[in-house]
């Protein structure tokens, strides 16, 4: 057993004359949680399809758990867990029916109560799907993907759609992967749901990956600086890979003029910055 | 776990749904039965002769409902939902789901033929069919043959909500073609002609067979081979046509 859950290298794929992956790299270990971020259309969906054995590949190497899953082997889809982006479900099934009916389709299964009670449902095991909300729907959605005690839970698009409060509820369901040890391949569109549940964040943009690292280290590791003040009742800002020089520079010409740098700051990019400069139609600057 | 046990239990879990939904419900089992007792009641009016048209055509429609109707209103649904994709994301094999799914359609048509012929005893006084085993056999190619046609048309309806209207374009005409209501030899020359080369004359033709004149698959030849044709056109469309998307 190795330490790597999924590798992905120099994965393709086109839709007739769509490229919608181009040469897509990168590797999530056991136990992490690895966000796929990007606006819509950027290309997750695919990424994510892909490796669960959805869709074919037009060109690279995959390897999920060992496998490669477009052979659709029942090996591997035993150890997956699976949270479509829009996945519907029988309407006419109760929430308990529903996770008891996907346990017994797994080898080692999770207790069914005790699975509802994760994603936050209890109270709600008598339900019908259709009764329910469109977050308890999405909970009800990791709940079968979960019931299967699945090594690796693949979440598309997990809280697209959801008010804060209903967010913030998920986070906690999705956090508490991690404490049980899973490995998770999140895609989101929101930067604070891959700052807030990821590990490693890799940010897609046209089928491409632009940057991948911690949350924290992708502003930081890109060594720039934004200086700013007030000069004449508007703010001047500056960017720099060298913030000593350009500190320098600055405080000698305001002490040259007499002025003091009202309201000085030096600020490293937040992810926030990184992800928008990163994914803007066209370059920042 | 082994496949067979996974298709049981998904023929269990489509069981309980079947009766959840009462439309889908009333019309896959009550319409046909209604056919049967207003058409007997109110036109046959215990017409021994009208009755043995009768009893194999509604047979033959059933067989239709339950499955044709039954799987192409389903398969739709189904991948509309997103519900195909989500179960082949699942350890259960494709044939172990997608079995207990079509067994659940097998076995509405089998319990429709059985209430038609038990109505037809109980209530009109006809005989038992002469034929069990062929009314089994008919049967079967029945179900196989609108079975594999339901899957392979469910590919052509784009949507749920514009099912029915793609259904009954097909089951509608069929029946009043086929020799559901009265004979098939009744009919203008080019319809008849039509009807021959479809399935549900066949059906029913060999449903009669079965039930009126204790015929089997052997001595009605033409309804054998030409369900046996469809059967492997409609398995090889089926396979060529199934998307879980
Ligand atoms: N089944 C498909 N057929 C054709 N084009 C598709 C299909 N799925 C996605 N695309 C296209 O591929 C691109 C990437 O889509 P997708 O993977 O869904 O992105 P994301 O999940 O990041 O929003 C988009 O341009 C989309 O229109
Ligand atoms: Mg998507």
């Amino acid at each position: 057993m190795t330490d790597t859950a999924i590798a992905v290298r120099d994965l393709r794929k086109s839709y007739g004359s769509v490229e919608a992956v181009r040469g897509v790299s990168f590797e999530v270990a056991r136990g992490e949680v690895f966000g796929l971020l990007g606006p819509n259309g950027a290309g997750k969906t695919t990424t994510v399809e892909i490796l669960e054995g959805h869709r074919r590949r037009s060109g690279g190497v995959v390897r999920v758990l060992g496998h490669d899953p477009e052979r659709a082997e029942p090996e591997l889809r035993r150890r997956l867990g699976i949270v479509l982006q829009g996945g519907g479900f029988y309407p006419r099934v109760r929430v308990r029916e529903a996770v008891a009916h996907f346990a017994a389709m797994y080898p080692s299964p999770r207790d069914p109560s005790e699975t509802i009670s994760l994603v936050g449902l209890e109270g709600k095991e008598e339900a019908f799907a259709r009764e329910l909300s469109g977050g308890q729907r999405r909970r009800l959605d990791l709940a079968l993907a979960l019931v299967g005690d699945p090594e690796l839970v693949f979440l598309d698009e997990p809280t697209t759609g959801f008010d804060p409060a209903a967010r913030r509820t998920a986070w906690t369901a999705m956090r508490s992967l991690r404490e049980l040890g899973k490995t998770v391949l999140l895609t989101t569109h929101y930067l604070e749901e891959a700052q807030a549940l990821a590990d490693r964040v890799a940010i897609v943009k046209d089928g491409v990956l632009v940057a991948q690292g911690a949350p924290g280290e992708l502003g930081a590791g890109r060594d720039r600086y934004r200086v700013s003040y007030r000069s004449n009742g508007s703010r001047a800002e500056h960017e720099t890979d060298d913030p000593t020089t350009l500190l320098h520079r600055l405080t000698a010409e305001a002490l040259a003029r007499g002025e003091r740098l009202e309201g000085l700051e030096v600020n490293r990019p937040t992810l926030e910055d990184v992800y928008l400069e990163l994914t803007a139609e066209e370059p920042v600057r | 776990m082994s496949g067979a046990l996974l298709a049981w239990r998904q023929f269990r879990f489509e069981r309980r749904l079947f009766w959840r939904n009462p439309s889908a419900a009333f019309f896959n089992f009550m319409l046909p039965l209604a056919f049967l007792l207003l058409v007997a009641s109110v036109f046959a009016r215990g017409d021994r002769e009208q009755l043995d048209v009768l009893v194999p055509g509604i047979a033959g429609m059933a067989v239709m409902s339950t499955t044709f109707t039954a799987l192409a209103f389903n398969i739709t649904f189904l991948r509309e939902q997103g519900i195909l994709k989500r179960m082949r994301g699942t350890p259960v094999p494709a044939g172990s789901y997608l079995g207990g799914l079509l067994a659940s359609s097998v076995m509405n048509a089998a319990v429709q033929v059985l209430l038609v012929v038990a109505i037809g005893h109980w209530v009109y006084g006809l005989p038992w069919p002469r034929e069990p085993l062929a009314l089994a056999a008919f049967t079967a190619l029945g179900v196989l043959v609108f079975g594999a046609l339901g899957v392979a048309f469910s590919h052509a309806i784009p949507n749920f909500d514009s099912a029915p209207a793609y259904v009954n374009a097909v089951f509608l005409p069929a029946i009043f073609i086929s020799g559901v209501f009265y004979s098939a030899s009744a009919l203008p020359g080019p319809l008849e002609a039509l009807a021959a080369v479809l399935p549900l004359k066949h059906v029913i033709d060999g449903l009669a067979g079965a039930i009126v004149t204790g015929q089997g698959p052997l001595e009605l030849p033409t309804a054998t081979l030409t369900l046996l044709a469809w059967a492997a056109a409609g398995l090889a469309l089926a396979a060529w046509s199934f998307r879980w998307e």
